[in-house]
């Protein structure tokens, strides 16, 4: 057992978690924040990608135990009311189906985004791809969610 | 901005996708609700000679083990299969008993023989772990040649030689003739290589028993909602219809892995009335890949006979067809009438014969999975039209040409009368955009990089829209496959529609509203369509075989003509008019060329209200319609692939993919678009990267994400989808569906490129890198010879 104390969306939840208690569990049960996806059960699909003290990890590949102090972003939270330019370039360019995987596209899409600015360099559709690696879809072949990303990315 | 029919309408749905507020089974939970673990067999095939559950039973917060001995006992029936084949010699498919869970013998690794029901997920797989089953394992049979062999261990013993029919299509003497007359015969032998589905989303479900009122829900991952209430019901005895409720919330896709109803669902519910606890199951991916139906597994040999001309004068073909352990709902008919009977493709072919044979093997059931016996039969056809055209000289599309149907309706020899079609003008069309013409000068500059270009080919037509229910009842389903739709005017205006149809991926929350919008000219916003609930929707066979347009839409169109129906009486009544001088614009019913009007929301009022209706007018406003297709729709289409082969590594670049597609009249672009684009990223899928593998002791190797290999963006081009329509004559929207499509059409496409490429037609699917380096290396060494 471990007692953690963790910003969640901007609000501080302490909550006691079993030690081997999953982030992606404790978000979805614990939390009620469903939103973020459980799609494999070998860290590779990607459904599970929420952003930890800005960074962006599965879910299901670390423990809720090991989040004290620290501040994650899920699917919820990642605008404050209205809609982020990501979740909105989706919409304009069908890069979605059964949204399944969206919530990891979406916070993938989000942290290449940022990196790559930071960086400053050039988030080309190859990149994107590339980056893309550890989300897997399928239902859109991946054409609309590269344009997505490349829509939001220009307008962010 | 526009949301008629043909408009590049955003979703609707989307808001609440991208933002984390979908509403899937695993994100539901019912008060107090228990979880469910299932004790699966670890053996291909084994007799069960004792069940020892008394470790997990005394476990903290294990509330339940049950077996299948308790599950037949309380009389849940067995799992049907729902399509009757029958053997060319009359007798019937021999369908083996499968218990949801086993009782005597276990067929399959994954194969359930009991489940826990505990109060945490994490407690009843622990638990799971500790139940003791003593098994004695049987020598198993993985491969449906071996499986077809003399000697094969077997699988169930009312199918003797593990046959489970022998099937024919077409005319044997007269194929058999015109091939001893044909200039030429192409023969080929064809494996297609058995995949998972996998949608995103895992299985999952809540089954809860109310015992004060003796009633069930469900709530499941289903792609027909209504049709697992019917076999829940009728066949496998859990609840009558009556006091089963099943709700398909949102649905992280389908692809046909849930159209079946599966041993989990049937056992939740019954652990949920025998422990008067709610049940809650979700498959995890590496149960996903050892219970979910897999697809495909035929290995095929086949001739095409062509005379002097290149035209085809006969086509035989003789299939093996592994339905693995059980037979799943629909499995007999995928590799029969949704196969055999797409044997002409888009050729004028005067002789065909097909024979399927369909075998037991201890591996997971085999069903449908997006394009169901489509994709098998024109990977068939398409690779032998490729191969016959290298081995006759002619270039492959000038091979095509010269067969294509030319006129419809087309009766062909194996069924199936096509309705509408261009071929030729879909080929001009991918040619144009493929550019093909520059293929040649793109290879030299490759070559000139050290790497391999190719072309393929890929002209393909498809029956879906299923189906017409007295010709499907003909040959042997269990249902009629007609759709619903009810379309409800409330009393201030908004409609809705109540649709049979089912939605897990495919937009029709917002495709739906834009025909209702379109045909009444109303804000789309006032417009909302229910699915997915059988409290709320009357009867409907669900959505899969690309039928939501062509038979599900056309349900709907149906009522609205009856709701329009009503409207002009009761408009004309109001207004003092003629029926015929109302016209639907702008948000009102109005008489044309004068002011008079009802806006929509009076409409709903006079016919809620009911204060002045017509003489023998029932007050409100709804009408429900029943439509049953009088044929299949066949969309078709051109795919042309190219490629870029690495001849130092075998791996493969699709440096293009050109789609040119006849779906007739198009709702909405950018959804059709986006089922074009999944569905070749599936085609591309099985052809370079998916293989369902098991060893020789019926193991299954491919049993997660580490070694059966997904497409990824980065395997991935930009797609070109052009269109050409020739709308089907035979439903009121001219739709003739798209969802299968691209996983039809694209293998073969992708496979004769990468022949192309290497100079080597022996090549199997998937063509992995490892694959394609060998075929070069024979290349190489033939060349050296």
């Amino acid at each position: 057992m471990a007692n953690v104390n963790i910003k969640v969306n901007g609000k501080s939840v302490t909550r006691d978690v079993q030690d081997n208690t999953l982030l992606v569990d404790f978000l979805r049960e614990d939390l009620r924040l469903t939103g973020t996806h459980v799609g494999c059960d070998t860290s590779q699909c990607g459904a599970c990608v929420v952003h930890v003290d800005g960074k962006s990890i599965k879910s299901c590949t670390a423990l809720a135990a090991s989040m004290d102090g620290a501040e994650v972003t899920t699917i919820e939270g990642l605008a404050n009311g209205g809609l982020h330019p990501m979740q909105v370039a989706f919409n304009d360019n069908h890069g979605l189906q059964c949204g399944f995987c969206t919530p990891g596209m979406i916070m993938s899409g989000v942290d290449m985004v940022n990196r790559y600015k930071a960086d400053g360099r050039e988030l080309t559709a190859d990149a994107i791809r590339h980056e893309l690696e550890g989300n897997i879809c399928r239902c859109t072949g991946y054409h609309n969610i590269v344009k997505s990303i490349q829509d939001a990315a220009a307008k962010m | 901005m526009s949301t008629k029919i043909g408009d590049r309408v955003k979703r609707s749905e989307d808001k609440r996708f991208t933002t984390g507020k979908g509403n899937y089974t695993d994100d539901i939970r019912v008060d107090n609700q228990a979880y469910a673990a299932f004790v699966r067999s670890p053996h291909a095939h084994a007799n069960v000679k004792a069940i020892d559950a008394s470790a997990a039973a005394a476990m903290d917060g294990v509330i339940a083990v049950l077996n299948g001995a308790e599950l037949t006992g309380d009389g849940i029936g067995n799992i049907i299969c729902g399509w009757a084949v029958s053997s060319k010699d009359g007798s019937p498919m021999n369908m083996g008993a499968w218990s949801a869970l086993a009782t005597q013998k276990v067929r399959y690794v994954g194969d359930a023989v009991a489940v826990v029901i505990a109060e945490t997920q994490a407690l009843a797989r622990i638990a799971a772990e500790t139940v003791d089953v003593s098994y004695e394992e049987l020598p198993a049979v993985v491969y449906v040649d071996k499986a077809l062999a003399d000697g094969a261990p077997q699988v169930h013993d009312n199918a003797p030689g593990n046959q489970i029919f022998d099937w024919e299509i077409g005319d044997a003497a007269a194929t058999d003739a015109a091939l001893e007359g044909a200039a030429h015969i192409t023969e080929m032998n064809i494996t297609n290589n058995r995949l998972s589905p996998n949608p995103m989303e895992p299985r999952a479900a809540i089954a809860t028993y109310n015992d004060a009122e003796d009633h069930y829900t469900l709530h499941t991952t289903s792609q027909n909602p209504h049709l697992a209430r019917l076999v829940l019901s009728a066949f496998y005895n859990v609840a009558p219809e009556h006091k089963l409720r099943v709700i398909a919330p949102d649905v992280g896709g389908g692809f046909g892995a849930k159209i079946y109803i599966y041993p989990e669902e049937i056992v939740c519910l019954w652990a949920s009335m025998k422990t008067n606890r709610s049940v809650k199951w979700t498959s995890d991916r590496s149960e996903a890949f050892m219970t979910d139906a897999h697809g495909r597994d035929h290995v095929t040999n086949a001739k095409m006979g062509f005379d002097a001309d290149g035209k085809i004068v006969g086509f035989k073909v003789d299939t093996v067809a592994n339905l693995g352990a059980y037979m799943s709902l629909f499995s007999s008919a995928v590799p029969t009438y949704l196969y055999g009977t797409l044997m002409s493709g888009q050729y004028d072919m005067a002789n065909i014969h097909c024979n399927v044979r369909t075998a037991y093997t201890n591996t997971v059931p085999v069903d449908a999975y997006r394009g169901a016996g489509r994709p098998e039969a024109t990977y068939l056809i398409e690779r032998m039209m490729e191969t016959a055209a290298r081995e006759l000289g002619l270039d492959p599309a000038e091979l095509r040409r010269r067969n294509f149907i030319q006129s419809f309706p087309h009766q062909t020899p194996v069924i199936l009368a096509y309705d509408a079609g261009d071929f030729p003008k879909l080929l001009d069309m991918a040619q144009n955009n493929a550019d093909v013409a520059g293929f040649a000068d793109r290879k030299a500059e490759a070559a000139s990089r050290g790497k391999l270009r190719g072309l393929g080919y890929s002209t393909f037509i498809e029956a879906c829209g299923l189906a017409p229910s007295a010709a499907a009842g003909s040959l042997g389903a269990g249902v009629g496959l007609w759709e619903s739709a009810e379309v409800r005017m409330n009393p201030v205006g908004s409609i809705e529609v109540m649709t049979g149809s089912h939605s897990h991926g495919q937009g029709h929350e917002t495709t739906f509203a834009q025909v209702v919008a379109d045909r009444f000219d109303i804000p789309i916003e006032g417009v909302k369509i229910v699915h997915g609930d059988t409290d709320k929707v009357q009867f409907g066979m669900g959505t899969y075989g690309s039928r939501s347009a062509p038979v599900g839409l056309s349900a709907v169109v149906k009522a609205m003509d009856k709701v329009e129906a009503k409207i002009r009486k009761l408009a004309a009544h109001t207004l003092e008019a003629s029926e015929d001088d109302l016209v639907f614009e702008g948000g009102a019913v109005k008489v044309a060329g004068t002011d008079k009007q009802m806006l929509w929301h009076e409409v709903g009022l006079a016919a809620y209200m009911a204060h002045n209706l017509p003489e023998g007018m029932e007050p409100g406003m709804k009408e429900t319609a029943f439509f049953d297709p009088v044929n299949f729709s066949f969309p078709s289409a051109t795919f042309i692939c190219e490629v870029e082969v690495d001849p130092e590594t075998g791996t493969t670049e699709i440096v293009q993919f050109t789609s040119a597609d006849d779906f007739g009249t198009i709702i909405n672009p950018l959804i059709v678009e986006g089922q074009v684009h999944g569905g070749v990223a599936q085609g591309v899928g099985q052809a370079l990267l998916e293989q369902v593998i098991y060893d020789d002791a019926g193991q299954l190797l491919t049993g997660s994400y580490m070694d059966y290999t997904m497409p990824r963006a980065d395997d991935l081009p930009f797609f070109t989808v052009d269109h050409h329509a020739t709308p089907s004559p035979n439903n009121p929207l001219g739709v003739k569906g798209c969802g299968e499509a691209g996983a039809i059409g694209a293998p073969p496409a992708v496979i004769n490129a990468i022949t192309d490429a290497i100079g080597n037609n022996d090549l199997a699917m998937p063509a992995t890198p490892l694959n394609v380096w060998r075929a070069i290396q024979v290349t190489h060494s033939a060349a050296a010879e």
